[in-house]
């Protein structure tokens, strides 16, 4: 099998990249680029995000093709992708970071900034914190309830369908932090900084 | 709900630990990598390297350090010292650091915070701030504690908020050695002055003085160097007895 991950310069990919292979060993090829045909021809995708939601978006657009690809895989070939941070909160139709911007469009909602209720809570949402799994899914295979994963981020990903939530985390509110649609899978917490259950969870996204 | 971080902290000079944990059995008790992944795995939230290699021609080692210190802790990597320019931030980011703290740079200008959260995101720049008391108010220092800039350090915090910072890393002068306690002074004032999470540095000698440093010094996050390293608590002891006192940690 072959796993890619997309390199499309949104920020720091080194943690990603060392965790899937840690995990991926010899048990699947692993390659790490923005190559269109290899992305294609890729069996899983992982597509990562860091900075703001408008920065990604734009690193994206950057690469020829890039957006095309992204969505006749996912889309069309119904292929398995997961989006970390970032990286799943472009799945929305919109986001707000910076300027309003718009999204890849594959689970209707949009991102906004998460309530810090006039100061009482600090953004960045830094640190360790625990997930509420709300619905059964195969990336959270013997992933205990309540297990803790670590997050960075201040924006939130808000669903209009609320059945694609399968977890959620309290920080001012209950913050969805993992979603799934079909073959589409992602993760606001960094799975790759998340210890042992955060490798657990990329085990099972290679597993799938 | 969000969990307070225990973050033990790593002098590394010249490619070798310093303060090293001299409690375990290690093959090399110098190898940072070897300590970094004993902290990992004892449950520490986040590890921090403080690279003080003075030299310029072994500036380069800690780059090796990072990398491979990536490949084998899967918690956050935190890497300060001598960062000069966004390009020196590139560097480490590229070698798997996922946070870089800068101090002496970001005082001298403040264009390197500025433009290194722009460009890396918010979330990996941590500002470094050195501060020591003067009569009513603290006073920034630099390189290493050496300079005194006479910047206020509230207005400053308030300054690289601002610029960008996604957390300061705020070190007592007066009491970094001293094992009395973090200055919970400065810590509240600077925590209710910003919006971004704060971690409290400098004079942790029991663990009394990481539960004062969050309930009282309302930090988000504890760093702590000899403690751990002289094998004078775990982080599991450390953890569970901040959860005795009612503070939400990760266990």
């Amino acid at each position: 099998m072959n796993v890619t991950i997309v390199d499309y310069n949104s920020g720091n990919i080194s943690s990603v990249i060392n965790s899937f292979r840690e995990v991926a060993k010899d048990k699947v090829n692993l390659a790490v680029t923005s190559d269109l045909n290899k992305i294609k021809s890729s069996d899983k995708l992982v597509l990562p995000g860091q900075g703001s939601f408008k920065s990604c978006i734009d690193a994206l657009t950057k690469i020829d093709g890039l957006t095309d690809a992204l969505n006749e895989f996912v889309m069309i070939n119904k292929k398995t992708l997961l989006g970390i941070c970032v990286g799943l909160q472009m799945f929305a139709d919109m986001g707000y970071e910076e300027t309003e911007t718009k999204g890849l469009g594959w689970i209707s909602g949009k991102v906004s900034k998460i309530d810090n209720q006039n100061g009482k809570y600090k953004l960045p949402h830094i640190g360790w914190n625990q997930i509420n799994i709300v619905k059964d899914s195969k990336i959270f295979r013997n992933i205990e309830n309540n297990s803790h994963m670590y997050f960075v981020h201040s924006y939130e990903f808000i669903p209009e369908d609320k059945n694609m939530i399968l977890a959620t985390t309290d920080y001012s509110s209950n913050i969805v932090c993992s979603v799934e649609k079909e073959n589409i899978f992602g993760t606001q917490f960094h799975p790759e900084k998340s210890d042992k259950a955060g490798l657990k969870i990329i085990d099972n996204f290679i597993n799938l | 709900m969000l969990k307070n971080r225990i973050i033990p902290c790593l002098d590394v000079k010249n490619g070798r630990v310093v303060k090293g944990i001299n409690f375990v059995d290690l093959k090399d008790a110098g190898d940072p990598v070897e300590q970094a992944k004993i902290y990992s795995d004892g449950g520490a939230d986040e590890i921090c390297f403080l690279d003080i290699t003075a030299s310029n021609e072994n500036r380069n080692i800690i780059y090796d350090v990072v990398r491979k210190t990536s490949k084998k802790c899967f918690v956050p990597l935190t890497v300060g010292g001598g960062i000069r320019s966004v390009e020196d931030i590139n560097r480490l980011l590229n070698c798997g650091a996922d946070k870089v703290s800068i101090n002496t740079a970001a005082v001298e200008n403040s264009k390197v915070v500025i433009d290194s959260s722009k460009k890396f995101g918010s979330q990996c720049i941590v500002v470094a701030i050195d501060a020591k008391r003067n009569g009513d108010k603290w006073e920034v220092f630099t390189h290493g504690g050496r300079n005194n800039s006479s910047i206020d350090a509230l207005e400053y915090a308030k300054q690289m908020e601002e610029n960008g910072a996604g957390e300061l890393l705020v070190t007592s002068m007066d009491r970094d050695g001293t094992q009395v306690g973090y200055d919970i002074d400065l810590m509240s004032n600077i925590s209710s002055k910003v919006n971004i999470p704060v971690i409290a540095s400098g004079g942790v000698g029991n663990l009394d003085h990481l539960v004062d440093g969050i309930q009282l010094g309302k930090a988000s996050a504890v760093l702590a160097a000899s403690i751990f390293h002289f094998g004078k608590y775990s982080l599991k002891e450390a953890k569970e007895y901040l959860d005795s006192k009612g503070i939400p940690v990760r266990i």
